[in-house]
This record gives structure tokens, C-alpha cells and sequence, in this order.
């Protein structure tokens, strides 16, 4: 596997924005003081006329968002996932979620794979937080090639998004001929009638390498990438319900409230079956290289392999 | 407009308070009343505003910050026309199109949903930001209270507008001296206010809120201030025009009774009587 190439998807973020700036007049860019990591420093340094330093003010940097998108800006504004939705979450609810504005969250620094920054910049409540704010769309891409295609989405589509990259290199997965992305449309990836592997973000590629894992054992899985939190592909999901009986669910962010809480959400309600919720198990971060933290939170291949033979009971 | 216009109109104003706090049976008065004045200057004098083209792209821009004084701002609003001064009984009704705060997806007029404080001041700021940006002639105006001040996030907010040197942006603050909890220096004073903005490099400028001569005078001067934001700082009264009501942090989210009601709109009545034999 040393030939796959890696990139992260906050790179894709920031590529994209520069390439879009022209296509788009109205896009407007906003930071708080991380554009070097967030990458928007790309799109800063082609149209610095439409790129914004708040400064290290997530609060102000959002409601100003929001004073510029009445103007009839598509504003991204900018931090690490933890102070975008974290510190500035009553911003997003009321000046921009609640009066519906073309403001796009994009926060970089997701999960557990920001490594050994530690728990403080771990992110792992964002999902959850955005996905009560009504009316607004929840979208975390799986690899580099994912990741361009949602940002010129998130453009097109009128009202609030957000969007999270993460901060570390990962395996570029969708880089084929018939990939198609549409937001709330999930991707199957494979068909299999034992168990449906739903994963998200950069725990896709581990779904994918743990798929492998289980065919050698002889289970045939079933593998789902959901870009779209919410709106989630409600349809999709009942399908590998039905089909499969089972589902598990992997995400590197807290199992309360995100993925695996949105699964759970639809099949309680369309076609009751068994949930396993991989993901953080309602404990903090902590510091460790990305790799490292990704196999001690069971978020690999490995950890994802042994979790879904354990809940098959084989 | 000449001053007794104005005045006129305020008085209007406090009336539509009075009858929409006391239809609703609850809202904010008190700070409503301290900046109708204000609300009355900016709607008839000040704004470049037209109700029958309430999103013209080049209008100048209010944001209410102290979003809680909804009740004022929708008085205004009817009064200049963008919706039936009658419909204000409807406030915070379920179905009516004056919400609690200000919504800018429901009411005319309203240009920034506001009413979670420090909020409404940032929005006013990427208003003015995108204004240079366009380069656009239209002001943007927004209003804060002074216990407001005591939300960090008027102080980012302020930092940015002055390192930006927004001319185009005038912020106003209406220091009645009280907030919910009493008087503003007993809670967590915010004074000097005008020291501060001085120090975010704003213009300051000190205002009498209940004299139009004092407000026109503030929002000239304002307007002429370029390279920098400007900040009025407007003196005023809690609860104005009403006796029983004035300088009382008791009238700042409780809406009068029948009785009250009727007791308020006698004494402004005769208030406006008196304006018209002048």
C-alpha cells in the first residue's frame, strides 16, 4: 500500500476555494488566524480582496459572515473544527442558521486525527452540534477528491453548510472514472448481504481496508460511504437494513451524535435492526501521532475488522 | 425634518410599544422607550430606507444589536410604512410576523436577525466590510445597549471595525444605565464607554438620546468622519416618556397591564396633544 498517494483533505479545501474564486465573484473567504493550516491562505493570496482575517475571534468572525452574506456574499468562514462549532456555536445557531444565510462553515482539524495537539483541539462534538441546527447541511468528505467536489457543492447549494476536513495525510479512495458526488447522496461501495459497514470521512478508507479483512474470513460486507450527514440518504440507509440485518456504523468523532446517532435515527424509525456505533466512546482526545490514535481508538482497519467480528459473534 | 416632526413621530413610537408589549403580555419596554428617539431619527431622518423597496441592494443598513427592543423597531418600522402600524398587536403571537427578536426572514424592514446580545454589531461590521468591498455609498448603523458592553464578542467586533477603519459604519449605544440586574455600574460596568471605543480607534462622539437637535449634531458629524468608525454614545433615559415607568431596570422585560397600559397611553397621549398645539 506505500504506492497510495495521501493528502489531506484540508489541502483539497484549500486548492478548491482558489480554483473556484474565479468562477464565483460572490465567494467570499474568512479566517481567524489559521489560514496557513486552515488553507485559505490559497484563496487569500489569489483575491486577497475577498479574503477576511478575523483575527483569533471565531465569534465575531461568524456573525460578520453573516452580516456579509445579507449582502448576497457565499462566505466560507474558517477555523479548526473545535473553536468553528465549538466557540462560535451560538453564532452559527442564531446569525446563521437561524435566518438561513449563505454561510458555509468549513472547519479544518476534525476528530482525533489532528494527533498530538491533544484533547483540547480534538474535535469531537462538531457533527453533533451542526446536526441540530436546523436547516443546516452536514457534509464530511472522505478523501481529497470528495473534499473538491463538496466545496463547489456546499457553493451551489443556497443557505448554511458545514463542512470538515481533517488535519493529517490520508489515501486518496474516489479517485475513479464513474465517481459521482451529490450532496445527501451516500456511495456504495461495495455490495454484501452479512453485515453494511457505513463509514464517514477519513474512516472510510478504514471501512475499506477492513472489508478486505473480513472477506478472508469469509463475511461478506456490505460498505456504504456517507458523506452527507444530514441530509442523510434516508433510502439508502433502509436498503442495507433490510438487506443486511445489521448495521455498523465508524466515524472519528464522539458516537453521541454523530454518524452513528444519524443511522440510528433512521432506522429506529423506518426498519428497526441491530446498530454497532464505532467511534469515540464518549471519552476526550488525547496526544499521539494520527496513526497511533487511530489504532488505540479501534478507528483503523484492525480496530474496525475486530469490532465488526465481534458484533457478528464470529 | 424639523424637530416637533420628529418629536411627533417618537411619541407615536412609544404608543406602538406600549400597545404591542401590552398585547403580547410580555417584551421589553424599557429599553424600547430609552431609544425610540433614536429609532425615530434613523427611520425619518437619517437612513436612506424606502418601504416599498425594503431590499434595495444601496439601502443604508440598521442592525439592532440589543435585539430585546424589537418592539420599538417594529413601532418605527410601521410608522414609515412597511407594514400596518395595527398589525404591532400581533407581537410575539404565534403565527405573527414580529417574532420576539428581530428576524430578517419574516418582517420588512428588519435587515439582521439579532436578540442574542454582541451578535448584531459583528453582522453590522461584514455589512460595512461588504459595502467597501461593493463600493457602496450606503451606511450601516447598528444599535447596542450598554449593558451589551459586557458581551466580549462587541469587542472583537469593534477591534476589527477599527483596525478596517469602517467610516461607513456608525455604532450607537443607548445608555439608559440599567440592565436586568440593576444599574450597569452595580452589575459590571462598562465605563468609561467612551474611552474604550477611543481605544478600538473609533470616532466617539456623546449624545443626548432624547434631543433631536444633540442626535442631529452626533449623526452629522458621524457621516463626515472618515478613516475611522464612528461610536455615539447616547445618554437616555430607561423607560422614557412614561412617568412611572422611567429609570426603573423593573420595566425592562415585564409589558404593562390593562391598567398600566391604559395610564401610559393617557400621559403620552397628552404628550403628543401638547406636541401638536406647538
Amino acid at each position: 500500500m506505500s504506492d497510495v498517494k495521501k493528502i489531506a483533505t484540508r489541502q483539497a479545501y484549500g486548492e478548491a476555494l482558489a480554483e473556484l474564486g474565479e468562477e464565483f465573484p460572490n465567494l467570499v473567504v474568512m479566517d481567524a488566524d489559521l489560514a496557513a493550516s486552515t488553507k485559505t491562505a490559497m484563496f487569500g493570496k489569489k483575491f486577497p480582496e475577498r479574503f477576511f482575517d478575523a483575527g483569533i475571534a471565531e465569534a465575531n468572525m461568524v456573525s460578520m459572515a453573516a452580516g456579509l452574506a445579507t449582502t448576497g456574499k457565499t462566505v466560507f468562514a474558517s477555523s479548526f473544527a473545535m473553536f468553528a462549532t465549538g466557540r462560535a456555536y451560538e453564532q452559527i445557531r442564531n446569525s446563521v442558521g437561524y435566518p438561513k444565510l449563505n454561510v458555509k462553515i468549513a472547519a479544518t482539524h476534525g476528530g482525533i486525527s489532528v494527533g498530538e495537539d491533544g484533547a483540547t483541539h480534538q474535535c469531537i462534538e462538531d457533527v453533533a452540534l451542526m446536526r441540530n441546527i436546523p436547516g443546516m447541511v452536514v457534509c464530511v468528505p472522505s478523501d481529497y477528491v470528495e473534499a473538491k467536489a463538496a466545496v463547489r457543492a456546499a457553493i451551489e447549494h443556497e443557505g448554511p453548510v458545514f463542512l470538515r476536513f481533517g488535519r493529517s495525510n490520508v489515501p486518496v479512495i474516489n479517485d475513479r472514472e464513474d465517481y459521482k458526488f451529490e450532496l445527501g447522496k451516500g456511495i456504495v461501495l461495495k455490495e454484501g448481504t452479512d453485515v453494511t459497514i457505513i463509514g464517514t470521512g477519513i474512516c472510510v478508507d478504514s471501512v475499506i481496508q477492513a472489508e478486505k479483512m473480513l472477506a478472508e474470513d469469509g463475511i461478506n460486507a456490505q460498505i456504504v460511504n456517507i458523506h452527507t450527514i444530514k441530509p442523510i440518504d434516508e433510502e439508502l440507509i433502509e436498503t442495507c437494513a433490510l438487506k443486511t440485518k445489521k448495521i455498523v456504523t465508524v466515524e472519528e468523532h464522539s458516537v453521541i451524535g454523530g454518524l452513528g446517532s444519524a443511522v440510528c435515527d433512521v432506522v429506529c424509525r423506518r426498519c428497526p435492526v441491530p446498530v454497532m456505533k464505532i467511534g469515540v466512546q464518549d471519552v476526550f482526545g488525547t496526544s499521539g501521532s494520527c496513526d497511533v490514535l487511530m489504532h488505540y481508538y479501534r478507528l483503523d482497519a484492525q480496530g474496525v475488522y475486530e469490532q465488526v467480528k465481534e458484533f457478528l459473534g464470529k | 425634518m424639523e424637530n416637533l416632526e420628529l418629536m411627533k413621530i417618537a411619541n407615536k413610537v412609544r404608543q406602538g410599544i406600549i400597545i404591542s408589549t401590552h398585547a403580547a403580555k410580555s417584551g421589553h419596554p424599557g429599553g424600547s422607550m430609552s431609544a425610540a428617539d433614536i429609532f425615530t431619527y434613523l427611520y425619518f431622518e437619517e437612513m436612506n430606507v424606502n418601504p416599498e423597496n425594503p431590499k434595495d441592494p444601496d439601502r443604508d443598513r440598521f442592525s439592532l444589536s440589543k435585539g430585546h427592543t424589537a418592539p420599538g423597531l417594529y413601532s418605527a418600522l410601521a410608522l414609515k410604512g412597511f407594514f400596518p402600524f395595527e398589525d404591532l398587536i400581533t407581537l410575539r403571537h404565534l403565527g405573527s410576523y414580529l417574532q420576539g427578536h428581530p428576524d430578517m426572514k419574516s418582517t420588512p424592514g428588519v435587515d439582521m436577525t439579532t436578540g442574542s446580545l454582541g451578535q448584531g454589531i459583528s453582522a453590522a461590521v461584514g455589512m460595512a466590510l461588504a459595502g467597501k468591498m461593493d463600493k457602496k455609498d450606503y451606511r450601516v448603523y447598528t444599535l447596542l445597549g450598554d449593558g451589551e458592553l459586557e458581551e466580549g464578542q462587541v469587542w472583537e467586533a469593534s477591534m476589527y471595525a477599527g483596525f478596517k477603519k469602517l467610516d461607513n459604519l456608525c455604532v450607537i449605544v443607548d445608555n439608559n444605565g440599567l440592565q436586568i440586574d440593576g444599574r450597569i455600574e452595580d452589575v459590571c460596568s462598562p465605563f468609561p464607554i467612551d474611552k474604550k471605543f477611543e481605544a478600538f480607534n473609533f470616532h466617539v462622539i456623546n449624545a443626548d438620546a432624547h434631543d433631536f437637535d444633540s442626535l442631529r449634531a452626533a449623526f452629522k458629524e458621524a457621516r463626515e468622519t472618515k478613516g475611522m468608525p464612528t461610536a455615539i454614545i447616547c445618554k437616555s433615559v430607561k423607560g422614557k416618556g412614561v412617568s412611572f415607568m422611567e429609570n426603573q431596570a423593573g420595566w425592562h422585560g415585564v409589558a404593562p397591564n390593562d391598567e398600566q397600559k391604559e395610564a401610559a397611553l393617557e400621559e403620552l397621549k397628552k404628550a403628543g396633544e401638547v406636541l401638536c398645539q406647538m
